[in-house]
């Protein structure tokens, strides 16, 4: 089985390149330095020295043992991403991708971001190499994620606000897209999952994929043999597939990508683009699935987490699902908010509400397994972000 | 003979450049919009293009953005589209091109859409977010039966590239006059001319210049290099400013007016 897409970004029928005429060049340049990076001795040994000594890489596959037990069942091990510079995986691509930048004698970089960690990330690695920082971030994440947008006026970065459409990260790309497009010469858009047009979908999964070439050898260290199961959240599907991918050719284990199951199942209540299915279409550069309505008009979603609330995903994920390779379940923002408070109590780790999308799911599935399963989660990133939406949510849920 | 064709024939003939005015279809509703249109060919358009209103319209600046959602508001779909294009066809024979993005003739299915199209008299489609292999498929599809895919040229395109598109295009091309969003800019570009005169080496095919221009000079100037000029935000942003609906038509009447040169009203 080959998960490589073609030469078009196509998986299947997922995947390629939708975009105004405008952008062409330049994504043609950018795949084209990208080829070449990757190939390149020197490039892999300057990403790999950033990922070890700037955002501390290797993170720890650590052993869950009282969650394990109190859930009894599975035996549960957390990939710990929140140990990231930043807290959260997405700091990984964000290293990838600013060398790149660097190559291509780029001196402004411009991104969107939902919960706000892709913009710290971003903002971050500008401050890193004195790059232009503008990150495009929609007035409703902004609200709920203001110790982020703090985080990155403090790196130096602008955060210019998208009030347009849903105000959320679907709106944040569009914005980022216009500006992309206007000033293309200068300009390097560090997009922040497995989502938009070729090569970026391919781009990102490879920059994240070292979560899962980690993981891999720390459970063959740990436990001598492959995990049963993988469980990650997806929002555009960027810490999902870096977790999966190296694990794709291996028959045995099996994979569950977590959507955001939001406040219901109607459109417009959740982000749960495969279980609740309106199908397949074209937004932002990609053929993916998406959730909208019978007219084509892009469906505005909900979460509770700001970083899985988004109409469409990773065209690699939807290849994955018609496959059946990877099977994708949702979770409430109810399930999230209480998994979020169990890991925090069990293990002393608070989770972002992303990534307690993936424990709630586990919280479900392991106590039905023989103790000798072993389930690996993707902890995404770390809570310190959510902790204002969570006490407001929990004041009103006791009121 | 197609209309577009035809048109462009006509004022080569004539030696006489085009208008090429663009709204959205449903703004400010349906019954404006089909007014706006006629009124529009009236005003010797050579071609219009329609707007198909779109959620995420990532290759718009502020105004067409929230023209497009006034129509979505009021709940404009592609069948509302075709029924006004259906009632403008009594009326007049001017070219009608739809301008969209592709969701929402994906979700339509773009067969379907290529026969009622053909059938009510829509003469081309323009879709943003298609480019190579997936715009040469659609482009044979659409000409089965007599559709043109028009196709766009930017000044970012390589001159291979412009080659490869203008061997494949139909009706004619529209050339982006800048690397941007659509939006009225008071400054006319210089890069416009040079791709204009790029794409001239391998095409015949009439070329429109659009994205930014609102004025009669930017106009004028166009017509010096190219075959047609294309209006879109500034007319939209008339719309949007004449908060009575019964005076929308005579608002975009009298600012068409006032942008047109002398020219295109003496030619027939
Ligand atoms: C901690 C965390 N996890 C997950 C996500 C979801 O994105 P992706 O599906 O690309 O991993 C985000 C996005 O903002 C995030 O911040």
């Amino acid at each position: 089985m080959n998960y490589q897409p073609n030469e078009r970004g196509y998986w299947g029928e997922y995947g390629g390149r939708f975009v105004p005429e405008t952008l062409v060049s330049a994504l043609d340049e950018l795949t084209a330095a990208y080829f070449v990076a990757r190939d390149d001795g020197d490039f892999r040994t300057e990403l790999e020295s950033l990922l070890k000594d700037y955002s501390g890489r290797p993170t720890p596959l650590f052993y869950a043992k009282r969650l394990s037990e109190t859930l009894g069942g599975a035996k549960i091990y957390l990939k710990r991403e929140d140990l990231n510079h930043t807290g959260a995986h997405k700091i990984n691509n964000c290293i990838g991708q600013i060398l790149l930048a660097r190559r291509m004698g780029k001196k402004r970089v411009i991104a969107e971001t939902g919960a706000g960690q892709h913009g710290v990330a971003t903002a971050t690695v500008c401050a890193l190499f004195g790059l232009d920082c503008v990150v495009y971030m929609g007035t409703e994440d902004m609200r709920r994620q203001e110790l982020n947008v703090f985080r990155m006026r403090l790196l130096g970065a602008e955060v210019r606000e998208v009030d347009s459409g849903s105000k959320t990260l679907k709106d944040a790309i569009n914005e980022a897209l216009r500006d992309w497009v206007t000033n293309i010469d200068t300009t390097y858009y560090l997009l922040g999952s497995a989502l938009g047009p070729h090569p970026y979908p391919l781009m990102v999964r490879d920059f994240q994929s070292v979560i899962g070439k980690e993981a891999r050898q720390q459970i063959l260290d740990m436990e001598g043999r492959l995990p049963d199961y993988l469980v990650a959240c997806v929002g555009g599907g960027s810490n999902s597939i870096g977790l999966f991918h190296d694990f794709l050719p291996d028959e045995s284990v099996k994979m569950i990508g977590v959507e955001a199951g939001g406040s219901g199942s109607k459109l417009g209540e959740h982000a749960a683009r495969f279980i609740a299915g309106s199908g397949v279409g074209v937004l932002q550069g990609t053929k993916s699935y998406v959730l909208q309505d019978n007219d084509g008009q892009i469906a505005s979603t909900h979460s509770i987490s700001a970083g899985l609330d988004y109409a469409s995903v990773g065209p690699e994920h939807a290849y994955l699902h018609d496959l059946r390779r990877v099977e994708y379940v949702s979770a409430s923002d109810d399930e999230a908010l209480e998994a979020f408070k169990q890991l925090s109590k069990t293990e002393g780790i608070i989770p972002a509400l992303e990534s307690s999308h993936a424990i709630a799911h586990l919280i479900k599935i392991a106590p039905e397994m023989p103790s000798d399963t072993i389930l690996i989660a993707n902890l995404s990133g770390r809570g310190d972000k959510d902790v204002n939406t969570v006490a407001g949510l929990m004041q009103r849920n006791q009121e | 003979m197609s209309r577009i064709r035809e048109k462009f024939a006509q004022l080569k003939r004539d030696t006489a450049k085009g208008f090429i005015p663009f709204v959205t279809a449903g703004d400010p509703n349906l019954d404006i919009s089909r007014e706006i249109v006629l009124k529009l060919a009236e005003l010797r358009a050579s071609v219009i293009e329609l707007g198909v209103p779109f959620s995420d319209p990532m290759a718009d600046g502020p105004t067409i953005q929230l023209s497009s959602q006034r129509a979505l508001l009021n709940g404009v779909n592609i069948r509302n589209i075709f029924d006004l294009v259906s009632d403008v066809r009594k009326k007049t024979e001017v070219p009608i091109v739809l301008f969209s993005y592709l969701n929402p003739l994906f979700q339509f299915g773009l067969e379907k859409l290529r026969d009622e199209a053909a059938r009510i008299g829509i003469d081309g489609i323009l879709i943003t977010d298609v480019i190579d292999v997936e715009a040469n498929e659609i482009s044979d599809m659409l000409a089965e039966k007599s559709l043109d895919l028009i196709s766009l040229i930017a000044p970012t395109t390589s001159d291979q590239r412009i080659e490869k598109i203008s061997s494949l295009s139909k009706g004619f091309i529209y050339a982006v006059s800048r690397a941007g969003v659509t939006g009225a800019r008071s400054v006319s570009s210089s890069a416009a001319e040079s791709l204009v005169t790029r794409a001239r080496k391998y095409t015949d095919l009439p070329i429109a210049v659009g994205f930014g221009i609102s004025t009669q000079s930017q106009i004028e100037d166009v017509w010096r290099y190219a075959d047609a000029a294309v209006v879109g935000s500034a007319i939209v942003s008339e719309i949007a400013k004449s908060n009575d609906s019964s005076q929308t038509v005579q608002t975009v009447e009298a600012f068409v007016t006032s942008l047109l040169p002398q020219v295109a009203k003496s030619s027939t």
